[in-house]
């Protein structure tokens, strides 16, 4: 949910951003990061841990712990948390540790 | 290989000063950052800073963050590179960075290594679920992108930053439902607790997180007391209902750069962990490369800009470009250092610095 009313900051409606999640067409604004647009659509899970399979979201923020690391226009461990969002991208749940094409 | 004169890793609140000072003295730059912006974490601070006025004292984080940016706006001689990860450092003075393209590679004159600090994480029961952040995510989600990270939280830790985040929560309209520290007592300043407690939220010290609950996103958290010796005492377990657990339990130093490098480190608990052993101008223990902010031991963004500024006047002596102002700033900015850790929060740093100079590699 994107905040609407803050004493100090000012969010501006910004420029709808389209993009795809899981295959289904979904939409950010711009500015956003991937996974700051996925998190204002109530998407918290990002990834799957690799042995378990258990859920992982957004720890740091900040690109260093590698919990947001996605499957990006087919190409793997890309930090969403520092990735900007850009038109037309196919942004995929990590399962594995990512395949070098 | 590209060359400059001062390379520095780190646009936040140490990284930025360095260019100024070294900018002034005549020095071409090179300033690296992975995030898609300069500031570091000034870009989500919505809280006014304290000290004096030259420290920026009474304007909000990201009010300084611009007033740093646009003091370096006017240098032809600076480079800045955004979205670019340093991710090797060589000896020679070489640099690699990765932009998500191509691979790069640098040589600076001097090096400086203001990567700034990681979130410390706690041990728990599920802690790896959605739902948990570090206190650091919460501000960049709320503070940054205007999304509201939750609907309710249970904060973990009692320092500035768990204070001042929860209060942010709650100028965002999230509930915190409790803040929680294993202490007997509030780690951060009196007057952000009070803050908090006026509006309700309830400070359980002698606390800490046992587990978090749910399946796929937090839904809950199990609490229990601690004894004087930090142990969970059995029968004061409750359950809080709440969709997101907010750890905030301190900072780490990233040194790892300059591990790469071999640069000497020494382990002193008051400057957050690793950090790398500086001599009087912040000099490592490789000729030309630097560290200074919280790469250099965990401290305040204040400190971190006095830090700065000191080591872009360090480095232009060094290479024979002294600032025309030299001596007077050097002074200026000794001084206010002193100010900033002559107070009870200070002393931690003034104890670690010490350790960091002096005696065995463990401190």
């Amino acid at each position: 949910m994107r905040i609407k009313d803050h004493p100090i900051l000012s969010f501006p409606e910004r420029k709808p951003i389209r993009f795809r999640f899981e295959g289904k067409e979904v939409e950010g604004r711009e500015g956003d990061t991937i996974a700051s647009a996925l998190h204002a659509l109530g998407i918290t899970t990002l990834s799957y841990s690799i042995k378990l399979g258990r859920p992982r979201g957004f720890y740091c923020a900040i690109g260093n712990c590698s919990s947001c690391n996605m499957l990006v226009s087919g190409k793997p461990n890309v930090r969403t948390c520092i990735t900007p969002l850009v038109e037309g991208q196919d942004v995929r749940r990590q399962t594995d540790k990512g395949v070098l094409t | 290989m590209i060359e400059k004169d001062v390379i520095i890793i780190g646009g936040g609140p140490a990284g930025l000063c360095v260019a100024k000072t070294a900018l002034e003295a005549g020095l071409d730059v090179l300033l690296i950052d992975r995030a898609p912006a300069l500031g570091g974490q000034l870009i989500k601070q919505t809280h006014k800073f304290f000290g004096s006025k030259s420290q920026y004292a009474k304007t909000r984080g990201i009010d300084i963050a611009n007033i740093l940016i646009d003091d370096l706006r006017r240098h032809a001689k600076l480079e800045i590179l955004l979205a670019t990860t340093a991710v090797g450092l060589y000896p020679g003075h070489v640099v690699s960075t990765y932009d998500e393209h191509v691979y790069r590679r640098y040589q600076g004159k001097a090096i400086v290594v203001a990567t700034g600090a990681s979130e410390k994480f706690l041990t728990f029961e599920n802690n790896d679920l959605p739902g948990v952040y570090g206190a650091g995510a919460i501000q960049t989600l709320m503070n940054v992108y205007g999304i509201m990270p939750a609907q309710e939280v249970v904060m973990v830790g009692s320092g500035n930053i768990g204070l001042i985040v929860s209060y942010q929560l709650i100028q965002a309209g999230v509930k915190v439902k409790a803040l929680v520290e294993a202490a007997s007592s509030i780690g951060g300043y009196k007057v952000h607790a009070s803050k908090i407690k006026r509006l309700g939220v309830d400070i359980l010290t002698r606390t800490t997180v046992k587990k978090a609950i749910g399946k796929d996103h937090v839904e809950a958290v199990e609490i229990v007391g601690l004894d004087d010796t930090w142990n969970p005492i059995a029968g004061t377990e409750a359950i809080i209902s709440t969709d997101a657990i907010c750890i905030s339990v301190g900072l780490s130093p990233m040194h790892q750069l300059l591990s790469m490098l071999g640069v000497d480190t020494k382990y002193v608990p008051e400057l957050g962990g690793h950090v790398p052993v500086l001599d009087d101008t912040n000099q490592t223990s490789i000729e030309g490369v630097y560290a200074c902010g919280d790469a250099a031991g965990i401290e305040e963004a204040s400190s971190a800009m006095m830090e700065g500024y000191l080591t872009g006047l360090c480095i232009a002596r060094q290479l024979h470009h002294p600032h025309p102002d030299d001596q007077a700033l050097v002074k200026h900015y000794h001084d206010q250092l002193g100010l900033l850790r002559e107070g009870p929060f200070g002393e931690k740093t003034v104890i670690g610095r010490h350790k960091l100079k002096e005696g065995a590699w463990y401190a």
